[in-house]
């Protein structure tokens, strides 16, 4: 295989690199090392993070591209397939590859709808009839006993969630082993110290949240290889398929746009508030003008013309994956560009007070530089508010996404979001029986995503806000 | 004032506390704050409730009221007002006696009124919850309070907002809403602790006047032992939340008993102790999580011994309505003699210094634009230095001394070129920085430095001390190269030198006490060798223990290096221990000038009579007339035509209202701008 | 007091300009008329002549801002700076791609968008206001952990949700009231009862936890402090004092928003097929019709520019500071 390297890859693990500099930076700052250990306390924000992380896990592994080789002759050059996969790709090959024909619902065997279909009866002739077919993929080791599904079903649930309690297990034994290493106990006494939560890092939320993905993962897993866990959408493909893949988009957007907004709200914010004069009255002017136009107008503005010039240079992109991965990125910057005015507001307003403060005069007073002054005393003491932020807008611009997505602003309609599922699952509503099944596996995975986004961002406000300390 | 004394003593008390107990919740823990206090109050009565920040003196006040926040635990013990057992009171029963049993004001005037509600509503509030008066008859009753607090046209103050009134008539204001429920007790927080020394003496007399007048008990919560001699019947000490000493005034201030009250005093600056080292406690107050099992204060008490950290001392009887909780009461032979204090003679020893001036700043202005209108076009100018004329020599100290909003810390801001004069000049050594470009100052930075007020604003949290003190280092000995071994080897002296440890250095600001960053900032302006030091309240943050150290090192550093300091102050009891000269300022302007004994000893200028006047003594009042200034100091944006003090002066002439007194000589060191002489 | 009104006036002077121009070059530099053209033609075998029809049909023919072959005045106003960004100023936004006077469809389509925007706002801030003053009120006891951990769980929800979730349950389900659509006179209400109602429920999660913070901090402040010594209670507190102050944040928020009610709701017109300038918005994205997005994109940042002098009025009813200040 070739190894792909997209654009929006290359930011993730950015960001990723910029992840690990910072929790080293952070980890040798005793005050924000102090803050990061009360996050570590918040028993809701390390579940929260628990969650996250699995998410970020899948994330990241779909953020490993390459093209797979074609099967070729030997000795001739390989050749590579136009079609860019991701090692979450390959780990899911049995959900991507096994396409239905159209609609099915969550572990059935039969399709969702009747079609004529050729039985074969017993005396051998074939009889032209209206029924739900069978599905392709879907229960086919059952064969033609297919009553034996519910008790099928249950079965490898059952065997999946033992199989996950015995590593939920391992887990807690090796989390208490750590608690009883620091803490100089013994097991026993340090098994009672974490589940009575009065350790200084909340293990027994994180070990309770790892139940939960571990419970839910191996049902998944165990069902996977054999149903369409969460049913099959309008042309056959496996939901569960979709709502994996969409958690990448999500953290692109929600990630790579701070990664925009950051810079320019940092820089700016810190500029104005700490040299005022005519700098401040411009980035003043520049934010407000900014601001008063709405914000879905502009990105819708600003979309409709990137997606102009997209559509008038299509020389530019060799695949399609590489198009829509570069109007993901486009969006993230358009949502970045429009974004960085409320942080940017706040950083000036602290950097106002911070710029009074003696310790900022005692610097000017040994004539330090400006520059030197902003890097050393406005800059880190306005990193709590940086990282409130960073926290806070994740879970509105993940949900953003899916609005810009349904009103024709978001991702490129070929790439999988939760916004594309949605807005292709809506119509379905309509039919009868409905369709729900796409909708709600959405709605629910992007509910706990953000449930979770949203419990961390308290958990890092209450530590790193100094009124709350 | 004697009498009222007697009658505190006989009376049945009218506020009883018993074993009052209180603690804050954190981390699922209740730290307790005041360990089981007893004391009562008299109607008609000043007891005051004496100690340092932190001491559990104003939790205790707030529990008596039933008025913790959120995290405080009333422990255990019992409150009796009038007899009336009050924490056992359901809240409903508990609001009647809020504002109308007791009443209680607080530190801050500021943020203590709505600022969205007028004064009549604020008032009326209580009047109608406490009095059931509403309407025009709660109205005329309202104005008659804030005639009975001092504040001139009530009938116009009651339609405005607290944002319309002074300081000090907001803390009248204060007092007004605290008066509307006819309380027994009245409860004062530190109720002068954020006004000016002026505006303290009207509060404190108009507290004094009304508690007579209404027979009230008073309990008045303080760390100023000024405050307690002027105001107080019954004093009770406290310490790290235990009451420790509890006697009547005079019996107090004649013969404090226990050590922690001795140390108290012994920290006290004052011209009697010029140029010596100030007694000072080791050690600081313990924290809430780790007291000492024993006495609170054994780890800190130079006359400890084993007892003293095993058993908790109990009250013991030393006579006259005096108690006190020590062991040495019991085994007086303990007692071991304090040091003498050596005469480290600072002040003394640089009076000899006798070269031309290092410091001269002539006619110094600093004008902030006032804005206004539909173009913010600049209508006017506050005057915040309006004509400041300096001198300071080598190794001298110069007080500059003056209320808030004087111009003070615009002076020494505007010397350093942290703010840009308007106008004048300041030289250094003879050379003009005013107006030099920023690179054409750094060569001259070095020579001079500041210590600011706020030990907690004036170190960057996020760099560790080490850091902190070499910043200086490298910005401006940058030129001669250094190497880190000798960038250390310079901190560990330097923190030697102000009397840390040298593990100092990798550790950050928020480990350290007040007054340990406070010396982090003093070695920090030292690391670049000035000459002068601009210390701009370096001690008004502090307690008094703590404040005497930062004195005493001050003292030594000028003596050993020779360093000039111009010391930016409000407090006469520290310009009294170590300025050789003062200036006093009055909105803006210098309007007396001389050396420390002509000023304190003969003050000329009306003002600084008047100021000199206002500061308590930290004894009972020996007699002798005080001088009281009406009104108060007006805003330097619209000064006063003329002299700008005349509105306040008891001798102001024709000519005071017309024009400004130019400076007069009086003696080779004095200067006084008054029209009373010429 | 009136000349800071008036400031805040002819600051709204270069503002706008800016917002002009922002979008001017947004509209016009980003993308040349060519582009778009082609792009709105399909971009395979177009010919020239049809990009020069498509572009005079719409007075798209003119130079950005130069209008050299013009004479007179016509050398700045021949341009498409000046017909299509200037003339906004007054009021003219051209017309869409159907042909209609896009000033004339605003106008009428005004009305429904107000009809659905006013009761939400409304009804949204009085029950987002009542419900964070009771959570305030009952602070630190298991009726604000929970109703924190519901406003929590009401913010992670997608406002799609919402809306799909109301209309499946309400409208499909129960029968209680339409899916979509819009009615005259009384009728209306029948249409606008499912969508306000899931527009105010949709608020709840964010603006309740956002005054319940506001409402704690007044809480902790001195004064409330000093109004509990007068013996006054709990709710003379609450509504005496706390209500007051909170206010004045509060009011920053909210009055920005109300002229903006005008705009209408993006999302809930068009799911409701409610006929006003949200739905409006939405067509013209989805059919790239580039006049009307520019003039919504205009008329928005006049509204909000009118709430910023709205909100600094505001303060001046509140707030004596600034009334006597």
């Amino acid at each position: 295989m070739q190894p792909v390297l997209l654009w929006s890859d290359l930011f993730i693990w950015l960001l990723v690199a910029a992840g690990v500099v910072g929790a080293w930076w952070s980890a040798r700052q005793p005050l924000l090392a102090a803050a990061w250990a009360r996050v570590g306390r918040s028993r809701p924000g390390m579940a929260a993070a628990t969650l996250l992380a699995a998410f970020a896990l899948i994330g990241l592994l779909d953020s490993l591209h390459y093209r797979p080789q074609l099967p070729a002759q030997p000795g001739e050059k390989p050749a590579y397939a136009v079609e860019v996969l991701s090692a979450l790709d390959a780990l899911l090959t049995p959900l991507r590859t096994r396409v239905e024909k159209t609609y099915s619902a969550p572990l059935a065997t039969r399709a969702y709808a009747k079609e004529m279909i050729e039985l074969r009866q017993t005396d051998g002739t074939l009889v032209n009839q209206r029924d739900f077919p069978r599905l392709r993929h879907g229960g086919a080791s059952l064969g033609d006993d297919e009553a034996r599904a519910g008790a099928d079903i249950a079965g490898r649930a059952l065997s999946a969630l033992a199989f996950a309690a015995l590593v939920w297990l391992a887990l807690c034994a090796l989390a208490a082993r750590r608690v009883a290493g620091r803490a100089a106990l013994g097991f026993g006494a340090a098994w009672r110290k974490l589940w009575r939560g009065d350790t200084a890092f909340a293990w027994d939320a994180v070990l309770v949240a790892l139940g939960l993905i571990l419970a839910v993962a191996a049902v998944f897993v165990g069902l996977a290889v054999e149903y369409h866990v969460l049913g099959t959408d309008k042309v056959g493909q496996d939901v569960l398929y979709q709502v994996l893949k969409s958690v990448r988009t999500a953290l692109v957007i929600g990630l790579v746009t701070t990664l925009v907004t950051l810079p320019l709200a940092i820089f700016l914010g810190i500029v104005a508030g700490y040299f005022r004069g005519w700098a401040d009255d411009l980035i003043q002017y520049l934010y407000t003008v900014l601001n008063s136009i709405p914000g879905v107008l502009l990105i819708a503005a600003a979309v409709l013309m990137m997606q102009v010039v997209i559509d008038t240079h299509p020389q530019w992109f060799a695949t399609a994956a590489e198009r829509a991965d570069l109007r993901l990125l486009a969006l993230c910057f358009i949502l970045g560009l429009t974004s960085w005015t409320g942080l940017a507001r706040l950083l000036r307003g602290e950097a106002l007070k911070l710029r009074e403060l003696e310790y900022v005069q005692a610097a000017q007073a040994f004539g330090v530089s400006d520059l030197r002054i902003l890097g050393r005393h406005l800059l880190p003491n306005l990193m709590h508010i940086v990282i409130i932020a960073l926290v806070m807008d994740f879970s509105g611009l993940v949900l953003a996404e899916a609005v810009l997505s349904y009103v024709g602003i978001g991702v490129d309609p070929t790439m999988i979001s939760f916004g594309t599922m949605i807005n292709n699952a809506r119509m379905e509503l309509g039919r009868e029986p409905v369709v729900w099944w796409s909708l709600l596996a959405a709605f629910a995975f992007m509910f706990v995503l953000v449930l979770a986004a949203n419990l961390l961002a308290d958990a890092v406000r209450d530590a790193f806000d100094p009124r709350m300390a | 004032m004697a009498d009222a004394r007697d009658l505190g003593m006989t009376s049945a008390p009218l506020l009883d506390v018993r074993d009052l107990s209180l603690g804050f919740a954190t981390d699922g823990r209740v730290l307790t704050a005041v360990a089981g206090i007893s004391f009562s109050v008299a109607a008609g009565e000043t007891y005051a409730l004496l100690g340092e920040s932190g001491c559990g003196k104003s939790a205790g006040a707030l529990a008596l009221m039933r008025l913790l926040p959120a995290a405080g635990r009333i422990l255990g013990g019992a409150v009796r007002l009038e007899g009336r057992e009050l924490l056992a009171l359901p809240e409903a029963e508990m609001r009647g006696v809020r504002g109308s049993g007791m009443a209680m004001i607080f530190q801050e005037p500021a943020t203590s009124l709505n600022p969205v509600l007028t004064v009549g509503r604020q008032i009326g509030e209580v009047l109608a919850r406490h009095g059931g008066l509403a309407g025009q008859a709660a109205r005329a009753r309202a104005e008659k309070l804030l005639a009975a607090v001092g504040i001139a046209d009530p009938a116009r103050r009651l339609d405005e907002y607290p944002f319309q009134l002074s300081g000090g008539m907001k803390q009248r204001v204060m007092i007004a809403v605290a008066l509307a429920g006819d309380p027994r007790l009245l409860i004062a927080d530190e109720p002068t602790t954020a006004l000016d020394v002026t505006i303290q003496a009207q509060i404190l007399d108009l507290l004094q006047d009304l508690q007579v007048e209404r027979d009230m008990g008073m309990l008045l919560i303080t760390h100023d032992l000024g405050v307690v001699a002027r105001m107080a019947h019954r004093v009770g000490v406290m310490y790290a939340g235990e009451l420790v000493e509890e006697a009547p005034a005079t019996a107090f201030f004649d013969a404090p008993r226990h050590p922690y009250t001795q140390a108290l005093f012994a920290a006290l600056p004052d011209l009697s102790r010029r140029g010596a080292r100030l007694a000072t406690i080791a050690g600081q107050v313990p924290a809430l999580s780790a007291m000492p099992a024993g006495c609170r204060f054994a780890p800190r008490c130079p006359h400890a011994w084993a007892r003293c950290r095993d058993e908790s001392p109990g009250w013991s009887p030393a006579g006259d309505g005096q108690r006190v909780r020590c062991h040495l009461i019991e085994e007086e032979g303990r007692r071991r003699p304090t040091p003498a204090s050596a005469a480290a003679s600072a002040a003394a020893a640089a009076a000899a210094a006798d070269v031309g001036p290092l410091l001269q700043v002539a006619d110094l202005k600093v004008h902030f634009p006032i804005r206004r209108g539909v173009f913010q076009r600049t209508v006017g100018h506050v005057r915040a230095v309006d004509g400041v004329s300096l001198a300071l020599a080598a190794g001298r100290t110069l007080a500059l001394v003056g209320e808030s909003g004087c111009g003070k810390t615009t002076v020494g801001k505007a010397i350093l070129q942290l703010l840009a004069p308007t106008a004048g000049s300041v030289r250094m050594d003879g050379r003009e920085i005013a107006g030099l470009s920023r690179r054409a100052l750094r060569p001259l930075r070095r020579r001079m430095q500041m210590v600011f007020q706020d030990p907690f604003a004036s170190l960057n949290p996020r760099l560790t001390v080490g850091e902190i003190i070499a910043e200086g280092m490298q910005a401006l000995l940058g030129d001669a190269p250094r190497n880190a071994q000798e960038t250390q080897a310079a901190v560990a002296a330097l923190l030697a030198q102000v009397g840390l440890d040298a593990g100092a250095v990798d550790r950050y600001p928020h480990e350290f006490s007040g007054g340990q960053r406070q010396r982090i900032a003093i070695a920090r302006a030292l690391a670049v060798q000035p000459e002068l030091l601009i210390c701009d309240e370096p001690t008004s943050a502090l307690d008094v223990s703590v404040q005497a150290q930062i004195l005493n090192l001050l003292g030594e550093l000028q003596s050993r290096l020779g360093l000039a300091y111009l010391f930016i102050t409000h407090n006469f009891a520290v310009v009294e221990h170590l300025a050789h000269e003062v200036a006093v300022m009055y909105l803006g302007r210098i309007v007396e000038r001389g050396t420390v004994e002509e000023v304190l000893r003969q003050p000329q200028h009306p003002y600084t009579r008047a100021l000199l006047s206002a500061v308590p003594p930290p004894r009972p009042a020996a007699g002798g007339s005080i001088i009281r200034l009406p009104g108060e100091t007006p805003s330097p944006a619209k000064p006063p035509a003329g002299c700008h003090f005349h509105p306040r002066c008891a001798f102001a002439t024709a000519e005071c209202r017309e024009r400004y007194p130019d400076e007069r000589a009086l003696s080779a060191t004095r200067v006084v701008r008054c029209h009373l002489y010429r | 007091m009136l000349a800071y009104v008036v400031r805040r006036l002819l600051y709204a002077i270069p503002i706008l300009i800016g917002v002009n121009l922002l979008t001017f070059a947004l509209f016009f530099v980003v993308n040349t008329p060519e582009d778009m053209a082609r792009m709105q033609l399909g971009v395979k075998r177009v010919t020239p002549e049809a990009i020069e029809k498509w572009k005079a049909e719409r007075g798209y023919d003119k130079p950005l801002f130069v209008n050299a072959a013009a004479g007179g005045v016509g050398v700045l106003t021949e341009t498409i700076f000046f017909e299509k960004s200037a003339r906004m100023f007054v009021g003219d936004f051209g017309r869409a791609e159907d042909g209609r006077d896009i000033a004339r469809e605003i106008r009428t389509r005004m009305v429904p968008s107000l009809a659905i925007a006013v009761p939400t706002f409304a009804l949204g801030l009085f029950v987002t206001v009542s419900f964070a003053l009771l959570l305030a009120f009952f602070r630190a006891t298991p009726l604000d952990f929970w109703g924190v951990v519901l406003c929590v769980a009401m913010m992670s929800i997608s406002g799609l949700f919402y809306i799909i979730g109301g209309q499946y349950l309400f409208a499909k389900i129960f029968r209680l009231v339409p899916i979509s659509g819009f009615g005259e006179g009384l009728d209306t209400l029948r249409f606008l009862v499912l969508p306000v109602l899931i527009g105010v429920v949709s608020g709840i999660g964010s603006s309740t936890r956002w005054y319940r913070t506001i409402f704690l901090e007044e809480i902790n402040r001195d004064y409330v402090r000093t109004a509990r010594a007068k013996g006054l209670a709990e709710t003379a507190v609450m509504f005496g004092h706390v209500l007051r102050n909170a206010l004045i944040p509060i009011l920053t928020g909210v009055v920005v928003v109300i002229p903006l009610l005008f705009m209408g709701s993006l999302l809930t017109e068009s799911f409701f097929g409610i006929p006003g300038l949200g739905s409006y918005t939405i067509d013209a994205i989805s059919a790239q019709d580039f006049a009307v997005v520019r003039a919504m994109v205009f008329i928005g940042s006049v509204l909000y520019i009118v709430g910023l002098i709205l909100t600094d009025i505001s303060y001046t009813l509140v707030d004596p500071r600034i009334r006597f200040g």
